[in-house]
């Protein structure tokens, strides 16, 4: 569903992505693993188009993405840090996001929102809004949509453990459903449930890309935590 | 784009800035008017205002602006939407607000107090200038980055356009004073929207006279219907180039 072959990105003098290749099919939950500062994020940036490359194809369903815009519309996702404006309260935020992408083919997933409670936040501005809160707005307005493919950024980084556990219950939940979701996460162990195959990056390249079993036969381990810290041991 | 276009608009009369320029202007203008006995020495007092207060506020407001809706362009720009819809429904949004700011502040006390030609060519200026500096400001914002940074080069670009280009222009007329420069400083001061609105609208005045042998050369040109089409179609280049350019360096920009 999502290629991505031979994709380049400097800043300045800096390779952030030197080379990267992947692929993804539909069905997938995929884990994208690598130390801070690998280009995790400026990978899922490029596949927003929000980042662009200086050189590679990124194709989604076999379009190339240059300078197509309507790709967006199946996909769901949530940033690292989700930046709003600040005057905003959270219900603009969330209409406005809706008069802006609704379609009416599509059902809107409300699931999110009253699972987080953010009914009873709508009148608050997004400015005196803390982290785990901000988090909660992007995490339903990725999930919104209804998208066939989910790209989330570190998402349960700042949720509190109620949250965090009914945004796993969701995700595994769109999986179920035959959904590609994308996810980084420093978070293991959150992990461990969810993903069926493992993109693991250093230094803007892709070291591998595997499924989690032949992983952990390959490593020996059974859990995501042990197979990655023996495989950052031996290289 | 209609929609991001409303979303701008409420979000600009949120700040209430604009809605404070708007109040400031019709104050300024109506008293200037009441204040003189002579509603041609009004417009007189006021070119300056359209001249020099006018282009600050556009080009200031809406490179602030910009900057501080980094956060709103990153979450539109991951969504399906064409990046150069986008831009251009911030110029849009830009431009309207505070053009309907200045017709209501300046347009409407000016055509009310001085329903001439003269009044009517102010208010058309002053609407071109603000545009004109609403789309350089996107342009600066689209190419620097640090928002410090950028807002210097806007304060400079304004402080060239209002001050140093007459002094360089000056300064070459007294150069080659030996020279018949005078057709080609026409070509040159099209290079300043500030200075070919404030040629144009001293001329509809009839105090070219003041202005000597290169009022008359001024008279000859910008008097003509080719000199009025030739400074409109300058003006309109002065929006669309900027535009232009800040578009295409925005559809490369990394958010």
């Amino acid at each position: 569903m999502i290629v991505v072959e031979d994709l380049v990105k400097r800043f300045g003098r800096q390779t952030v992505l030197n080379n990267v290749s992947l692929s993804c099919r539909v069905g997938d939950c995929i884990a994208l693993i690598g130390p801070n500062g690998c280009g995790k994020t400026t990978l899922i940036k490029s596949l927003l188009g929000m980042v662009v490359p200086d050189s590679g194809l990124i194709s989604f369903e076999n379009e190339p993405i240059k300078r197509h815009w309507k790709y967006r519309e199946k996909i769901g996702y949530m940033p690292q840090i989700g930046r709003y404006p600040d005057n905003m309260t959270i219900g603009q935020v969330l209409d406005m996001m809706i008069d802006i992408r609704k379609s009416s083919s599509r059902k809107l997933d409300e699931e999110l929102v009253e699972a987080f409670g953010l009914n009873d936040l709508r009148q608050k501005r997004m400015r005196t809004l803390s982290g785990g809160t901000r988090q909660k707005v992007s995490a339903c307005l990725a999930f919104m949509f209804n998208p066939p493919v989910l790209i989330l950024d570190e998402p349960t980084a700042g949720l509190d453990p109620l949250s965090a556990e009914i945004l796993k219950e969701k995700i595994q939940k769109e999986k179920a459903a035959g959904k590609l979701v994308l996810i980084t996460s420093h978070i293991l162990s959150d992990l461990d449930e969810l993903i069926t195959s493992i993109i693991y990056m250093q230094e803007g390249k892709v070291v591998f890309h595997k499924g989690i079993e032949t992983l952990y036969t390959e490593t020996g381990c059974d859990r995501l935590g042990k197979a990655i810290a023996a495989i950052m041991r031996n290289s | 784009m209609k929609k991001i276009i409303k979303y701008v608009i409420i979000d600009i009369l949120r700040s209430r800035i604009v809605i404070g320029f708007t109040l400031f202007l019709l104050l300024l203008s109506t008293s200037v008017f009441l204040l003189e006995d002579n509603s041609a020495k009004g417009i007189l007092s006021l070119l300056n205002v359209v001249l020099i207060v006018v282009p600050l506020v556009g080009i200031l407001f809406s490179s602030i602006y910009v900057y501080n809706s980094a956060e709103f362009l990153e979450l539109l720009v991951s969504q399906p939407l064409r990046r150069r819809s986008i831009w251009l429904s911030i110029f849009l949004g830009l431009s309207v607000s505070l053009t309907l700011s200045f017709l209501v502040g300046a347009g409407l006390p000016i055509l009310f107090f001085e329903s001439s030609a003269t009044g009517l060519l102010m208010v058309i200026s002053g609407a071109l200038l603000i545009n004109i500096f609403v789309a350089i400001a996107l342009l600066i914002t689209s190419l620097v980055r640090d928002k410090a940074k950028g807002i210097g080069v806007v304060m400079l670009l304004w402080l060239y356009f209002s001050l140093l280009f007459d002094g360089i222009i000056l300064f070459l007329v007294f150069q080659f004073s030996e020279y018949p420069l005078e057709k080609a400083l026409i070509g040159v001061i099209a290079l300043n929207p500030i200075d070919l609105s404030r040629i144009l609208i001293l001329l509809k005045m009839d105090v070219s006279a003041l202005m000597g042998y290169t009022g008359a050369i001024f008279k000859d040109f910008f008097g003509t219907p080719f000199g009025i089409i030739f400074s409109a179609i300058s003006l309109f280049i002065w929006i669309v180039i900027p535009v232009w350019l800040s578009v295409r360096r925005f559809n490369k920009k990394d958010l």
